[in-house]
């Protein structure tokens, strides 16, 4: 019989070597996968890996553009998560803060840069924070499961941008092809060291979050009530108040990222804005621990992962979908043994031994 | 048991090292810097993957094609989307060392445009869109000529009356290519009508074939088709019935519906493009090479194709090669029944690729929308 049981605390070396073994697996059985489907040398395809990343300042600024939205999107996460709070809505948080920018952008191109680019942040985070606060207000209100209703107005959100770039926001000069005009110049972020500003609003957000979570008593009342609602009455924490407070503030940081994707890095809205940020952050966020400085360096190594395996394809001439493959098959196990850090499998006889033909 | 899992580890670990140094990594170091003037690397960006057995399959044809014939080194990029991501991989394919880009899908035009701005010194190719630059050619074929043939086969096939068409994007070259269609299906069979589908997708197997299923149940009997793969064509395999393919030949697909399709030969004009630059005689241009050329024809005509198809496709084809039959001349009337081109009027090369090309012509049932 195999039952699982939750492990008591483990080591840091212990937990530590566990995820140094399970990264080695992930790197052997996708050496096997190299060999076998694509007969080329692993050593090569890792190598490869690892240029693509970091190879060139090039490369290394293309890591630090990816690793921004991430960074941003898994903090607001986190301040949700802190509270127990499951926010999978950061896609459509994203859709909704790169919309309420880009209405902006495309209405008022006019205006001085300075004054337009901060509205359209101010514009971003309302749009994902009031986006958030739909299912914050109904958890709030009448204790609904906010996991399914976050997750839910992902895709209305999604549909409502597809509904923009194929209908009213459709560029007439595209030839009836459907995208949305590009910004202005003056609706696009600036660039620091060749990437645009936004990592280094991840870099201070990091602290902010970082202080607002471990040393303000908003933070502490959020982790009080994530641990125990009843703890939280009894310390007398205004729960709701809390939680809309909270999720506004994680919508807000993802509706951030959706501005600075449609800002700087697309140019414009359109559909495909979120490219799965908001659920890569949810790994990047669990991986992180909840907590900001790990999830940077977490986003970071994410990053250079996409980056790299994006890469190869070129490079080493493998195809798109096995270099999807490699990734997720590092995910899979960096992800599953941390399932092996917090529970144990055990193997126990049954207490009745079912007739068997020989003794084991 | 803890034996068992180390034993297991060690077997993999050993398996591991030796397929791997049997796995033979033919390194291919750079040999150095050839003394032969400019080294040139080619990239090329694929809206859907190459096994899509259509658009991109082609497209990656012509890729190998000039490989072989100019030894020259390319990488290829499948998948990437029509937005930001397009500028990102041909910056990441200059990192690379390319300095030949060839853009391949319709939505890469603006992205293709900034990163020309951006990078003066590297040779662009956008394939189906209309933009120029010093350094970005424009390149594309009159697909609306072996289209009009394909349409006089299913014209010829058609018992219903009825033709199904399962199209990708409202944009001028997809209208053109609906029209040319219809205008073939009509000169040989006045009566039918073709039925048009939107699937506002260049690349999605699945919504294709639904979209081909419902043109079916309507009643159609052939399907005809302006997406990136073989979808449709399998939705017609299934029914029993008839179609016609588009990008290559798409019989091994659908081997007892399949009647012809208009195909793409891109490998000759990448050849001779590049070519031109490595002899340093290149221009960028705005190039819309016909049948003549060869970039565009008509794949050989099936057993499932009509009686008489082959003799009506070869008759049509010597007058679009002679230049008398030009396609869009007048009198041409849209499906509300306006007058678009007057009798005796030819449509130009710029109104066949203006904004303002966004009718459909008598017999199309559907709407641009």
């Amino acid at each position: 019989m195999i039952r699982i049981a939750k492990r008591a605390k483990m080591s840091k070396a212990k937990s530590a070597g566990i995820r140094l073994l399970a990264i080695l697996l992930a790197l052997l059985t996708s050496a096997v996968l190299i060999v076998l489907a694509l007969s080329l040398h692993p050593l090569d395809v890792y190598i490869a890996l690892f240029k693509g990343a970091f190879g060139s300042a090039y490369r290394i600024r293309e890591v630090v553009e990816s690793a921004t939205a991430l960074t941003i999107v898994s903090l607001g996460i986190t301040i949700a998560f802190k509270m127990q709070f499951w926010n999978i809505g950061g896609e459509g948080q994203i859709c909704m803060g790169a919309f309420f920018a880009s209405f902006l952008a495309l209405n008022f191109p006019e205006m001085s840069k300075p004054l337009l680019l901060t509205l359209m942040i101010l514009a971003g985070m309302l749009g994902g924070g009031l986006w958030a606060l739909i299912p914050a207000y109904f958890k709030a209100k009448w204790r609904t499961n906010e996991t399914i209703i976050t997750l839910m107005m992902n895709y209305v959100a999604l549909k409502w941008l597809t509904y923009l770039q194929f209908g009213p926001w459709k560029d007439p000069n595209a030839l009836g092809f459907p995208k949305i005009a590009n910004f202005a110049d003056n609706a696009i972020l600036p660039e620091v060291f060749g990437v645009h500003i936004g990592w280094i609003f991840a870099l201070i957000l990091v602290v902010l979050v970082s202080i607002f979570l471990n040393h303000s008593k908003k933070g502490y009342e959020i982790a009080v009530l994530g641990e125990s609602e009843n703890t939280a009455l009894y310390a007398g924490v205004n729960i709701k108040r809390t939680i809309i407070t909270a999720v506004f503030i994680s919508g807000a940081l993802c509706g951030l990222t959706g501005m600075i994707q449609a800002s700087a890095v697309n140019n414009t809205l359109s559909v495909e804005i979120s490219k799965g940020i908001g659920f890569t952050a949810i790994i990047t966020t669990w991986l992180g621990f909840l907590k900001p400085a790990f999830i940077l360096v977490v986003s970071i190594l994410f990053a250079a992962l996409v980056q790299g395996g994006s890469f190869i394809q070129t490079a080493v001439g493998i195809p798109q979908a096995v270099a999807e493959l490699l990734q997720g098959l590092i995910l899979f196990f960096v992800l599953g043994c941390e399932f092996f850090i917090r529970y144990k499998v055990v193997l126990e006889k049954p207490l009745f031994n079912v007739r068997r033909g020989t003794k084991e | 048991m803890k034996r068992k899992l180390s034993l297991f580890l060690v077997i993999i670990m050993a398996m591991v090292i030796l397929l791997t140094g049997c796995g033979g990594s033919e390194s291919e170091e750079a040999t150095g810097t050839n003394d032969q003037e400019k080294q040139y690397k080619v990239g090329f960006i694929y809206v859907g993957p190459i096994g899509d057995g259509g658009w991109s399959y082609a497209q990656n044809e012509g890729r190998l094609y000039l490989e072989e014939k100019l030894g020259v080194p390319t990488i290829y990029k499948e998948s990437v989307p029509e937005e930001a991501e397009c500028e990102k991989v041909i910056n990441d394919m200059i990192d690379e060392g390319c300095n030949i880009i060839f853009t391949t899908s319709f939505g890469f035009m603006d992205w293709t445009e900034r990163a020309a701005k951006n990078h003066p010194d590297v040779y662009f190719f956008h394939c189906s869109g209309y933009k120029t630059l010093e350094n970005m050619t424009a390149y594309f074929g009159r697909m609306y000529q072996p289209r009009y043939l394909s349409g006089i086969v299913a014209g010829l096939k058609t018992e219903s009356n009825k033709i199904g068409y399962v199209a990708a994007h409202n944009i001028p070259e997809v209208l053109r290519g609906i029209n040319a269609f219809t205008l073939g299906v009509r000169s040989v069979n006045p009566d039918a009508t073709v039925h048009v589908k939107w699937t506002k997708t260049w690349y999605d197997p699945a919504k294709e074939k639904e979209a081909a299923k419902a043109l079916l149940a309507e009643g159609c009997d052939v399907i005809a088709q302006h997406q990136d793969t073989a979808g449709p064509q399998q939705a017609a395999e299934e029914a029993g019935k008839w179609s016609i393919g588009y990008n290559t030949d798409m019989v091994a697909v659908a081997p007892k519906a399949y009647m012809t399709a208009p195909i793409w030969n891109w490998g000759p004009y990448y050849v001779e493009q590049v070519q031109a630059i490595m002899d340093g005689t290149w221009k960028s241009e705005n190039y819309w090479g016909g049948m003549e050329t060869g970039i565009v024809d008509l794949a050989p005509l099936t057993e499932n194709a009509p009686e008489g198809a082959a003799e009506a496709v070869e008759a049509a084809k010597a007058k679009i090669l002679s230049g008398e039959n030009k396609i869009f001349t007048g009198p041409l009337k849209d499906n509300t029944g306006e007058l678009r081109v007057p009798e005796g009027v030819t449509l130009t090369d710029q109104e066949l690729t203006s904004a303002d090309f966004n009718w459909l012509v008598e017999g199309v049932i559907g709407t641009v929308e």
